[in-house]
């Protein structure tokens, strides 16, 4: 069981739950890596919303471990990505089809459940109708809030921004939007004073 | 902060208006179209909002709401439409009978408790009966702006279909008239399983109704925020009871035909309101002291708040019972 | 009304400076000699003549400057004012509140000729005269939002209401006390009060929203909110912190009473009539120490808010690191006499410092 027990925060920072089978003709479902579990678990409550369901799934470092089991629980589609970069344009046209009353249903990583959350609710759906599970990897979309750039898989505290190379601390404050977490200047008051790196939620 | 702290009073902005026409839509409805006495513009307004009207009617004053369903663009001029109720509190019937032209009257600044969603790529109108009111405002909204929209429009009979010829013969493509006594329905899950990502459905019109699109919406697997409805709640009536407020140290008699807010408001205590209609949350009241049983009617309160019997919206909901004393 | 404008600046040498007006009608932010967070609203309806609080946006010597200081922001980070695309009504709004607003309250300023929707906007300060097409953003060099507001002391967010709760979907942001539009546009109330201390807590914010929710058109309503902030910086932005981050640490005692300044914020809440999304202008006014304590009340109160503040609140306000040395400052204009409640100067009436 790959699910992580996230400590109370602010109330900006996302509170992830479990995946609920929801009325509805359609189901869009999309996970990366231990987010399959998820999906599984979903499938052993309602069998028949496989049926219906359209799964888009990019296993990363899980490799071959859940793609039969993802089969064998017969979704109407199924989609096996490299990465999420690569699945974006299918993500895209499925949702230009869509109706409303699609059930969408996002399970792994925050960083992975955040930027979908943005595709689908671009297309129209309110965000809180859209429903969250987390697994796997706790690592963060960080954005500098001095250069704009994000940085990916971010897992210390401080970190060095991809982008531009300045030391950052790591924020709770999270923005649906960019799908991303605010990092900040650790050293602007005291240039050179830089903790030592901790590992997130140490 | 200020030298002279300025408490909030209670309800909307007033305006002074003068009665410019009285147009009687059909056997049941009535238009009344205001106009300031000094030609001065209305305030603009977001489609979907609703004025609050004062009637002063044999020593008892009346306030309540009507959407506006005049053209928001139109300045010049705010217009409702008011069916007549033979069975209600008298307000309609009073509008009826004794508003003419020429008369002065005053009315609230626009309060909007049922806006549209701006973000919508598409909004689907469903109304029924005098609930066409503020989706006559939001189709001239949207005509204005270009925006994407469509109506179901359910009527008793064609001649008591207000607007419906108008809203036809305009918009022949868009607006759908069906007539309950030519058994013409909505086909609802038709429509709700088509549509586009980003559409909303706005819904006014009966209880009945409203319910309904709820619930067909939500079994289709609709998100409650992309559905939305506004209920004309017109205070019922019911047995007369008392109320002692213990801030003011006064008993008051609530009569059947009159709303605990009015009760409170005809012993001179100065109670906040808003929307009079049980969906805004202004007149929320804390209960003191309660034997007996709160007869909730209001959409504000959640289920935990209606149970506790510490809360009670005044605007619509009653008391049956022993003992009540409100924080007033 | 004449009013002289300064020439200053509010970066590089600072040569911000308060007049002796300006020190007088500053928002003094507390009314007793201690802080603690409050829903602390009030109905925005006039206040004494020549108060901050008399019209609706405040204009004041600093105008022109602190619209060169904007531009200045703007031309460096155009991120600093955003609109989403459902927005631009609101944008409207706004523009349509603060022209008639500030034609009515100051005449000799500003002028609006309205035909039906051709209108023609006159800014004499800053040499404007402008005719475009009411609602046709292609009559407008840009969006209506940024245009009014690059005329308009202070920052702006547009909330867009639904589902009982306010999105902040637009705004014009360069006078910030250390928070990011960028970041924050979509946010919902709570969530971009999300880093607030303590308030959450104590039910300010469930309190302040229902209130704001029920705001109506022709019944605006103001507070106040402070802060600290080491010379006069307007653009203390969390974009660009590591660059003005380090100058909390250049203060000395020999310093402080010029460059350390106290930074409120004039609050209000306007109902936009058209879109039903609340105007939230968020005015800031900056005053040095050392002028703060030219009115005895202001020095004796504000050395006993300082001194008793906890400390979850100096920390997140940013001056925790500096309290030692303010309250060291402030405490040679703190009697110990006591203080009239309220805001006001008194100056009559509060005797002068005696040490």
């Amino acid at each position: 069981m790959s699910k992580f027990q996230f400590p109370e925060s602010i109330t900006s920072r996302p509170v992830y739950g479990t995946l609920a089978p929801r009325p509805g003709k359609a189901h869009l479902m999309i996970a990366d890596a231990e987010g399959a579990e998820a999906l599984l678990d979903l499938a052993a409550q309602d069998a028949g919303l496989m049926a219906k369901a359209h799964i888009l799934y990019i296993p990363k470092g899980t490799g071959e471990t859940y793609v039969e089991k993802l089969r064998a629980a017969g979704p109407a589609q199924l989609y096996i990505g490299p990465s999420y970069a690569a699945s974006v344009q299918r993500l895209r046209r499925v949702l230009s089809d869509a109706h409303m009353g699609l059930q969408v249903y996002l399970a792994g990583t925050e960083g992975l459940m955040g930027q979908a959350m943005n595709e689908a609710v671009s297309a129209g759906i309110p965000h809180s109708a859209i429903q969250t599970e987390h697994r796997g990897s706790t690592a963060r979309r960080m954005q500098c809030v001095h250069c704009k750039g994000i940085t990916e898989d971010v897992t210390t505290d401080p970190f060095v921004c991809s982008h531009c190379g300045l030391n950052l601390f790591v924020r709770d404050h999270y923005s649906r939007r960019l799908a991303a977490f605010q990092g900040v200047c650790i050293d602007a008051e005291d240039p050179g004073e830089i903790p030592p790196a901790k590992e997130l939620y140490s | 902060m200020s030298a002279a702290p300025q408490k909030a009073r209670a309800g909307a902005e007033k305006i002074d208006v003068v009665v410019a026409a009285v147009v009687p839509v059909n056997e049941l409805v009535t238009r009344f179209e205001f106009r300031r006495p000094d030609g001065a513009e209305f305030p603009p307004f977001s489609a979907g909002a609703h004025t609050v009207v004062e009637m002063h009617d044999e020593g008892r004053t009346r306030l309540n709401p009507y959407s506006l369903m005049s053209d928001p663009g139109d300045r010049s001029l705010y217009a409702i439409s008011v069916r007549r109720d033979d069975e209600g509190r008298g307000g309609s019937l009073y509008m009826h009978r004794h508003v003419k032209p020429g008369d002065a009257m005053t009315i609230t600044y626009p309060v909007n408790l049922f806006p549209l969603d701006l973000r919508a790529r598409k909004h689907v109108f469903f109304a029924g009966g005098i609930g066409i009111t503020p989706f006559m405002a939001m189709i001239a909204q949207l005509e204005q702006s270009n925006g994407n929209w469509e109506l179901h429009y359910a009527c008793r009979s064609a001649a008591l279909g207000s607007y419906a010829d108008e809203l036809r013969g305009k918009y022949p493509n868009k607006a759908h008239i069906y007539y309950d006594d030519q058994e013409q329905a909505i086909a609802l899950d038709d429509l709700l399983s088509g549509q586009p990502l980003g559409t909303h459905v706005y819904v006014c019109g009966p209880k009945g109704m409203i319910a309904w699109v709820k619930t067909r919406a939500a079994a289709l697997g609709w998100p409650d925020e992309a559905v939305h409805s506004e209920e004309f709640l017109a205070p019922q009536p019911g047995a007369p009871f008392e109320v002692r407020l213990c801030k003011s140290d006064l008993v008051i008699q609530v009569g059947e035909h009159e709303s605990l807010l009015e009760a409170i408001e005809r012993a001179g205590v100065d109670a906040p309101f808003l929307c009079r209609g049980g969906a805004c949350g202004q007149c929320e009241t804390d209960v003191v002291e309660l034997d007996g049983e709160i007869v909730h009617r209001d959409h504000w309160l959640d289920e935990a708040e209606h149970a506790s019997g510490k809360k009670i919206m005044p605007c619509v909901s009653r008391f049956v019972g022993k003992t009540l004393v409100l924080d007033r | 009304m004449t009013i002289q404008f300064n020439n200053e600046t509010f970066r590089d040498d600072y040569s911000f400076r308060n007049s002796p007006w300006a020190i007088k009608r500053f928002p003094f932010p507390f009314h007793e000699d201690s802080y603690m967070y409050s829903v602390n609203m009030e109905q925005h309806r006039g206040g004494p003549a020549g108060s901050v609080y008399e019209k609706r946006f405040d204009v004041d010597e600093h105008y022109l400057s602190e619209m060169r200081d904007r531009a200045i922001v703007l031309a460096e980070d155009p991120l600093r004012c955003q609109s989403l695309p459902h927005m631009t009504l609101a944008g409207w709004d706004t523009l349509e509140l603060i022209m008639t607003c500030k034609a009515e309250d100051y005449p000799d300023l500003f002028e609006l000729h309205r035909d039906g929707n051709r209108w023609r906007w006159i800014n004499k300060p800053m040499g404007i005269d402008q005719s475009f097409t009411f609602l046709d953003e292609t009559t407008l060099p840009c969006g209506p939002l940024e245009y009014i507001t690059r005329q308009t002391q202070g920052d702006f967010a547009v909330l867009d209401q639904r589902d009982e709760m306010l999105w902040m979907d637009a705004g014009m942001v360069t006078t910030q006390a250390d928070w990011s539009l960028d970041f924050d546009i979509g946010m919902n109330f709570f969530e971009w009060h999300a880093p607030v201390p303590l308030a959450h807590e104590m039910g300010i914010f469930q309190r302040a929203l229902k209130f704001l929710l029920n705001v109506q058109q022709g019944a605006p309503a103001r507070r106040l909110n402070w802060t600290m902030t080491v010379n006069p910086l307007l653009d203390t932005s969390p974009e660009n912190y590591h660059k003005w981050g380090v100058q909390k640490t250049t203060l000395t005692p020999e310093n402080i009473g010029a460059k350390q300044h106290l930074r409120v914020e004039l609050q209000t809440f306007f109902r936009l009539p058209r879109s039903n999304a609340l105007l939230f202008p968020i005015r800031c006014y900056l005053i040095a120490f050392q002028d703060v304590v030219s009115v005895p009340k202001w020095g004796r109160r504000l050395h006993r808010v300082v001194r008793d503040l906890p400390e979850e609140l100096a920390t997140y306000k940013g001056f925790i690191r500096n309290r030692p040395m303010m309250i060291d400052y402030l405490s040679r204009f703190d009697d110990g006499l006591p203080t009239s409640p309220g805001v006001w100067p008194d100056l009559e009436t509060e005797p002068p410092l005696q040490k």
